[in-house]
């Protein structure tokens, strides 16, 4: 049992003056910026809720969030299963296991520009592994700079490589920590395999899955270097997902307001649906 | 319910055992007869565990066969050798209700749902679960848990053999006694042979009417409770069994006598076997008496553990352990040791080497 | 078995190939590169390499970036260790808001934070320091080093604790002594976490930075676009910017997947 101790707050002290520092006076300036309009020399005039009506009714701002949704998506449903998949495919226990694990942590510790650029290098139509070999071995045509397709597979096949390794992980943790016992117990009831991986293995992994799926919708949600290296949101605006576009209008731009109020919407929906998520996903452990 | 028959069982975990102790199980010869509760009893890595799951077709022995009913199963998988298992830790499907568990076994063979719902409740009954037959599994008591591991076992009536290994670890120790006498009575009720596998005595000596000690991947003894108290066959057996256990002295044998310190010791019957070996005498602290005359010792501690004395005396640098149950000496005093002379036997190189007594035969 | 591991098999050569085109195509000259499809380096070349480590602007950006996130894990982990204490043993008030809050921050896309942290750290005048990056970084470190620190401390029996006060330990020589070597392992998969995240990071340390600490992986990118397509110059460059990581990972490989799981990363 924890004991009641106003005291601690001496410990969580530090962890206070330092995000407080770093999250609110930050989150106070994208506020108020979000209300007002700007014309330069520190000049603002109150706006109300403009720049929020403005940009709920933006078709380019539908679009990004759109394409933003649609990215993660498509990662979420290819990059669980084959996790999971992998994860059940790796041995259990052998010289061979760290050396698995090391490779497959090794793509997460890339600087994720250096991922970006290494994925335009890979994927170059005459020069790169990848582009020569579709191009020239198997005769597809195949350039992410001009072909809308090419670029979107190109962007999702590099989240797969860069993050599958995290929902793999996490899911070979779980199924390391099944004792020997359930699968014995399991073969002397006469349990299929798929028997096994829906009532022992799926519901011991169901934790670290949930934290797996969390994290990777955040990531992916959150997204910005490795598409922004790989296609620069292009051909056109094609894959110009969220994040890109709103350091394209803070940065580049410097069109403050707006900037703030996507801001705002954008941390709101993650931190929305990930609450959704998590309360969803761990409704049932409550009950019990 | 079958007999079962270990022929020449061998196991080595090892793909090239060198020698003997490369085994972790030297051959085993041995016969479980329909419907008998047995215990194998002996201390962690004697390999009663590897025993169980080669029974249980778990693993494969490296050498010999398992007949269940003469028909030779060494290399059937578990689930067609009809045998249930119960677990150290208890084994459930969480996210299944308890109704769900136990049906489990069944519905994997393909058995009609009615028949399985009758089946599910008479075992719920038996084992006084029906009331918590909605309720998740996960959210049970580890006693609830293990019944319902043991349910699944028992919900098959074609259920050669029930077996257990060690079910009572994470169990409270109240609780134990409780679900020790249920085991029991569901032995009576199902008339499954039943193995069951404890490093404890007391859960052995309680449960089995047959009970195999094991030692270092051998069978040292298998008998009756009574059987392994009064006449242990070696001195493991004397000395795993019993509280405490028995007292095992370094003697000398000569003219057919044993003499311990020059005097001599009388035994229970004649001296068998060869001449070679080292010989020790064996008597359990219980036909320990004090007496007049006797071995003489020195008394070092006495202990009171209620129903009786226990008595620790010294016989030069070896110690001796006598129960008795009044006129408690003092520590410091001489005494003189008595033992009990049809309890009282010969053990060369471990092994029993003395004949029984005709009368104690019977 | 033999099925089984194809699929381990298969993966692990994807995830190599990408990195075995960067490393091939940093040991070949440029015109090899541009001048058509080879396997392997046909004229192979150190001269990539050389560039790097004579010029100060190429090594000097790896230096910044090893001194940001050094600093950023000493900090981090730091202030995350009494407060996961806190959070491990006792109750207070606002204990589990303040937690979720902590929380919250880490899913906080860091493009939103790019520009008020650009303005802030102007306005504390740390623009362009290494401290500033570090600082920055914190924002998404310290909650997840207090989440994980907060899950091992929690598999550490509170007896301990009371072990140490009867024996007379005062609180902050038991914490030192006694408690944080019990839970080293939880220290390492949290700094290789902080570490991870503050290497991997740009968004936030190219905004940051303009030409004192600035990042290798920002240095990178100007190549990219300013001198037009040095790809091997860029390639050698990504490669070296592997090797951390990957020494990091072999000291911690025993405690990756335990960790993922136990630190609930």
């Amino acid at each position: 049992m924890k004991t009641e101790n106003q005291k601690a707050w001496f410990f969580v002290l530090p962890v206070l003056i330092l995000v407080a520092f770093n999250a609110l006076i930050p989150m106070m300036t994208v506020v108020n910026y979000s209300v007002q309009e700007t014309f330069g020399d520190n000049l603002f005039f109150w706006e109300g809720l403009t720049w929020f009506e403005n940009l709920l009714r933006s078709e380019r701002f539908h679009a990004a969030l759109g394409r933003q949704f649609l990215f993660t998506f498509l990662i979420l449903i290819i990059e669980v299963p084959l996790g999971i998949a992998i994860a059940m495919s790796m041995p259990r226990k052998g010289i061979w296991v760290p050396f698995c694990l090391v490779i497959m942590a090794l793509p997460m510790l890339i600087p994720w520009n250096v991922v970006g650029a290494m994925w335009n290098i890979f994927t170059l139509p005459d020069i790169g592994l990848m582009g020569y070999f579709l191009n020239h071995v198997l005769g597809i045509s195949y350039d992410m700079t001009q072909n809308v397709f090419a670029a979107w597979v190109t962007i999702i096949i590099m989240d797969v490589w860069h993050w599958t390794s995290l929902v793999v992980l996490l899911s070979y943790a779980g199924l390391v920590s099944i004792p020997e016992a359930y699968y014995q117990a399991a073969k002397i009831d006469g349990a299929s395999n798929f028997a096994v991986f829906r009532f022992i293995q799926l519901p011991k992994m169901k934790n670290v899955l949930t934290i797996a799926i969390l994290l990777r919708f955040i990531d992916s949600f959150n997204i910005y270097t490795e598409p922004f290296v790989l296609t620069g949101g292009g051909p056109g605006n094609s894959t110009t997902l969220l994040s890109i576009d709103l350091v394209k209008i803070a940065l580049g731009q410097f069109d403050l307001g707006p900037a703030a109020a996507m801001s705002l919407i954008y941390f709101a929906i993650t931190l929305l649906v990930s609450w959704l998520f998590y309360t969803l996903m761990t409704k049932d452990d409550v009950r019990s | 319910m079958a007999k079962i028959t270990l022929s020449q069982l061998r196991h080595s975990y090892f793909d090239q055992p060198r020698g003997p102790e490369d085994y972790a199980l030297k051959q085993i010869d041995l016969d479980w007869h329909d419907g008998g509760a047995y215990a194998l009893l002996g201390p962690s890595g004697c390999g009663k565990s590897t025993l169980l799951n080669i029974i249980s077709g778990l693993r494969t022995p490296s050498e010999g066969r398992i007949l269940f009913d003469d028909q030779d199963v060494t290399h059937l998988p578990p689930d067609q050798r009809n045998i249930a298992q119960v677990f150290q830790f208890p084994v459930i499907y969480d996210t299944m209700s308890v109704y769900d568990n136990l049906a489990f076994p069944l519905r994997n063979r393909g058995v009609p749902a009615a028949q399985i719902d009758k089946r599910v409740h008479e075992i719920a009954q038996m084992l006084e679960v029906e009331e918590m037959l909605n309720l998740r599994a996960a959210g049970l008591s580890p006693d609830n848990k293990q019944k319902i591991s043991m349910g699944r076992g028992l919900v098959r009536d074609d259920v050669n053999v029930v077996m257990f290994d060690e079910p009572l670890t994470v169990i409270d120790p109240h609780l134990k006694w409780k679900l020790r006498s249920k085991l029991k009575e569901l032995h009576q009720r199902v008339r499954a042979t039943m193995i069951y596998v404890t490093h404890d005595q007391t859960e052995a000596l309680t449960f089995a009417d047959q009970v195999v000690v094991m030692q270092d991947g051998e069978i040292v003894q298998i008998g009756t409770p009574v059987d392994l108290f009064e006449r242990p066959a070696h001195t493991f057996v004397g000395h795993f069994i019993g509280s405490p256990g028995m007292n095992v002295l370094p003697c000398e044998v000569k003219e057919g006598g044993a003499f311990i310190a020059g005097q001599q010791v009388a035994l229970e019957g004649e001296i068998v076997g060869g001449k070679q070996g080292q010989t020790q005498i064996g008597i359990r602290p219980e036909y320990v008496s004090l007496g007049s005359d006797g071995l003489p010792a020195t008394v070092k501690k006495v202990a009171d553990v209620g129903r009786h004395y226990v008595v620790d005396a010294m016989m030069g640098e070896q110690k001796v352990s006598a129960i008795i149950k009044q006129d408690v000496p003092e520590p410091g005093q001489a005494v003189h040791l008595q033992f009990k002379p049809e309890q009282t036997r010969l053990y060369r190189d471990s092994w029993l080497a003395t004949a029984a007594r005709e009368a104690s035969a019977s | 078995m033999q099925k089984r591991s194809i699929v381990t098999i298969t993966y692990i050569v994807f995830l190599l190939l990408p990195i075995y085109w960067l490393v091939a195509m940093s040991f070949k000259p440029t015109n090899e590169i541009l001048g058509g499809f080879s396997l392997f380096p046909q004229t192979f070349t150190l001269a990539n390499y050389k560039v790097i480590f004579t010029d100060p602007t190429w090594y000097w950006g790896y230096i910044n970036s090893i001194i940001y996130v050094t600093l950023n894990t000493l900090i981090s982990v730091a202030v995350a260790l009494p407060a996961a204490y806190a959070f491990s043993r006792y109750r207070f008030l606002g204990d589990k808001q303040l937690f979720f809050w902590l929380l919250t921050n880490r899913m906080a896309p860091a493009a939103v934070f790019a520009l008020p942290f650009f303005q802030l750290y102007s306005a504390v005048g740390l623009f362009d320091t290494h401290l500033a990056v570090a600082l920055a970084h914190t924002l998404f470190n310290v909650p997840l080093a207090v989440w994980i620190l907060e899950g091992f401390m929690g598999g550490v029996p509170k007896e301990l604790d009371e072990t140490a006060y009867v024996d007379g330990y005062s609180f902050p020589r038991f914490f030192v002594t006694i408690f944080v070597p019990t839970i080293k392992a939880g220290v390492g998969v949290a700094a290789f976490f902080c570490f991870m995240f503050s290497w991997v990071e740009l968004l936030l340390g190219k905004t940051l930075t303009s030409v004192a600490a600035k990042p290798i992986a920002a240095t990178m990118t100007k190549t990219a676009s300013s001198a037009g397509y040095e790809l091997g110059l860029l390639a050698a460059a990504g490669t070296l910017t592997i090797i951390p990581g990957a020494i990091v990972i072999y000291f911690v490989r025993n405690y990756i997947a335990k960790g993922f799981a136990m630190g609930r990363v």
